[in-house]
């Protein structure tokens, strides 16, 4: 994955997308008989290698889940959330306010800062989620399906800003929609799930630009998925 | 039938044409959609819903009928010199129960202190870090083994530990043998409580880049706080109205706790509990008044505690 891209992970349901992602910053190390094997690098370095914090690499790379997940404190301290964790002293209230601009959030909700997270819209949860992932600067974002839960017009709104994110960040985005993955990334990715040999076994098809692989993908499945023939 | 022409017209508005549709359509065999008593699962249902009504306010009527009768007999003494002076002795009138109120503060606060760290930490434990180990599942079974533990066993293990070995009736006595009843409550209730807080809560904040220990302080407790809060009242509820633990604990005494501006911590203390016990059993009227009185104000100590906890947990959930 390059810096300053977008790229997006598509395939069908249960091909992997998701745990494929949550490699990408350890969050699979709290799940019961996760195994890994391979390397990931991140800047040069191997995040899985044994001398490795998984903490401190999702300090960087940060993550927006399928499902708005705001705290249920303040909409200020949810932004705040990450910077208190990291010992940031200064300045907080700045940081809080470009993250939310940042967010395109600042204006719906800068008159009522003090009011609980849970009481925003799901759409604007999730740019509240987005908001807080992103006050901390990581250099990586993870998306998982951060559309999914939203109605077309929120997601509308999602795309926009993920295309401005992508100035200052990487980003890596689930999707279960081809449109936007097309919409919104410059490479693509198109997992499928074997179940030929027992059990699930998911894989990469292809990885490609995603004009290239909308328009003339290499492999027979890819073409197959994109024209909606199997799911 | 009577019944179901009032039921039809009433649904209707006064619009005769569509009376006259209801009408003719009901001629025809159309399926009947008023409600009739007159079917027997109809009637069986609001048989069993009146049922439901009845038998909730007759659980009621124990408690209020207790609560009525402690206005009525304990409100007579009510007053401020109950707050302010010690208990009479035999032939004497008037007195109060100022030190008793003191003293079960006191022991309830010992109490909490030991049980409710303990308690919260543990159920952290059981929740989060080894919710599956022998150890959560093996302090999980005791746990729930104590939350039936008679409590005049609590006041004869702490007779064993704490008196036995001070050599002395004492409130930190007490307090523990209540903090033995209490933690049950508190641990079960909070582990309740956290296993509640959603797991897409704690994923957004592992994801940011919390350690563990930052997860559980700035993410679980908080958000599991009301739930805890009401497993912590519970339990001081409990202990404020428990007496026998403190018959072989704390016994009781006439005397403020703190004398002389002294704080006789290390001395047989008085409780609200006890002097209800003790009172209630002598022949002098002066005595079984003030067993009324204070029966009535721990009733009060106990609702107040409640509501102040309750208004304090929905403060933090509208935040």
């Amino acid at each position: 994955m390059e810096q300053g891209e977008i790229t997006a992970f598509i395939g069908p349901s249960g091909c992997g997308k998701s745990t494929a992602l949550r490699c990408l910053n350890r969050m699979n190390d709290l799940v019961r008989g996760f195994r890994f094997d391979g390397h990931v690098h991140f800047r040069g370095k191997d995040i899985y290698h044994r001398s490795v914090d998984p903490v401190a690499v999702r300090r960087y790379i940060g993550m927006v889940f399928q499902q708005p997940n705001p705290f249920a404190m303040s909409i200020y301290n949810n932004v705040a959330f990450g910077l208190r964790l990291n010992r940031v002293k200064d300045d907080i209230p700045e940081r809080v306010e470009r993250a939310l601009r940042g967010a395109a959030l600042w204006d719906e909700v800068k008159d009522k800062l003090k009011n609980s997270g849970l009481s925003l819209s799901g759409g604007q949860q999730q740019r509240l989620c987005i908001a807080r992932a992103i006050a901390t600067e990581p250099t990586v974002l993870l998306m998982d399906e951060p559309c999914s839960a939203l109605d077309p017009i929120a997601t509308r709104r999602i795309e926009e800003l993920m295309t401005e994110l992508k100035e200052k960040y990487t980003i890596a985005v689930v999707t279960h929609n081809l449109q936007q993955a097309q919409r919104v990334a410059d490479k693509t990715a198109f997992m499928y799930v074997d179940t030929t040999q027992g059990g699930r076994t998911g894989y990469l098809v292809e990885y490609e630009d995603t004009n290239r692989l909308f328009q003339d993908p290499k492999e027979e499945f890819t073409k197959q998925y994109i024209r909606g023939e199997f799911s | 039938m009577n019944d179901s022409d009032s039921n039809n017209s009433a649904g209707i508005d006064s619009d005769s044409e569509e009376i006259e549709l209801t009408r003719s359509f009901a001629d025809v065999d159309f399926p009947r959609l008023e409600r009739s008593l007159r079917h027997p699962r109809t009637l069986f249902s609001s048989g069993l819903s009146l049922m439901t009504g009845i038998v909730t306010v007759v659980a009621c009527i124990p408690l209020f009928s207790v609560l009525i009768m402690l206005m009525y007999r304990g409100g007579k003494r009510l007053g401020l010199e109950l707050l302010t002076e010690t208990p009479p002795s035999a032939f004497e009138s008037g007195g109060g129960f100022g030190n008793a109120i003191v003293g079960t503060l006191t022991m309830v606060g010992i109490a909490a202190l030991i049980a409710v760290p303990f308690g919260i930490l543990a159920a952290v434990f059981l929740a989060e870090f080894g919710p599956k180990s022998k150890t959560a599942s093996a302090v999980r079974f005791c746990a729930k083994l104590l939350t039936g533990f008679p409590s005049i066993l609590a006041g004869v293990f702490a007779y064993a530990a704490v008196v036995l070995l001070t050599g002395t009736y004492s409130a930190p006595a007490g307090g523990i043998a209540l903090s033995i009843l209490m933690l049950p409550i508190v641990l079960l209730t909070a582990e309740e409580s956290i296993k509640m807080v959603p797991k897409k809560m704690k994923e957004a904040a592992i994801g940011m880049g919390a350690t563990q220990t930052q997860v559980v302080w700035k993410v679980i407790l908080p958000t599991a706080l009301p739930g805890m809060l009401t497993g912590v009242m519970l339990a001081v509820a409990r202990a404020a109205g428990e007496t026998a633990p403190l018959l072989f604990t704390a016994l009781n005494s006439n005397y403020w706790i703190v004398q002389d501006g002294e704080l006789a911590l290390m001395e047989p203390t008085a409780s609200l509990a006890v002097l209800i016990f003790n009172f209630s059993g002598v022949p002098f009227e002066s005595q079984i008044e003030l067993a009324w009185a204070a029966a009535l104000v721990l009733v009060l100590i106990v609702l107040i505690i409640n509501i102040g906890g309750q208004l304090l947990s929905r403060k933090r959930v509208l935040r």
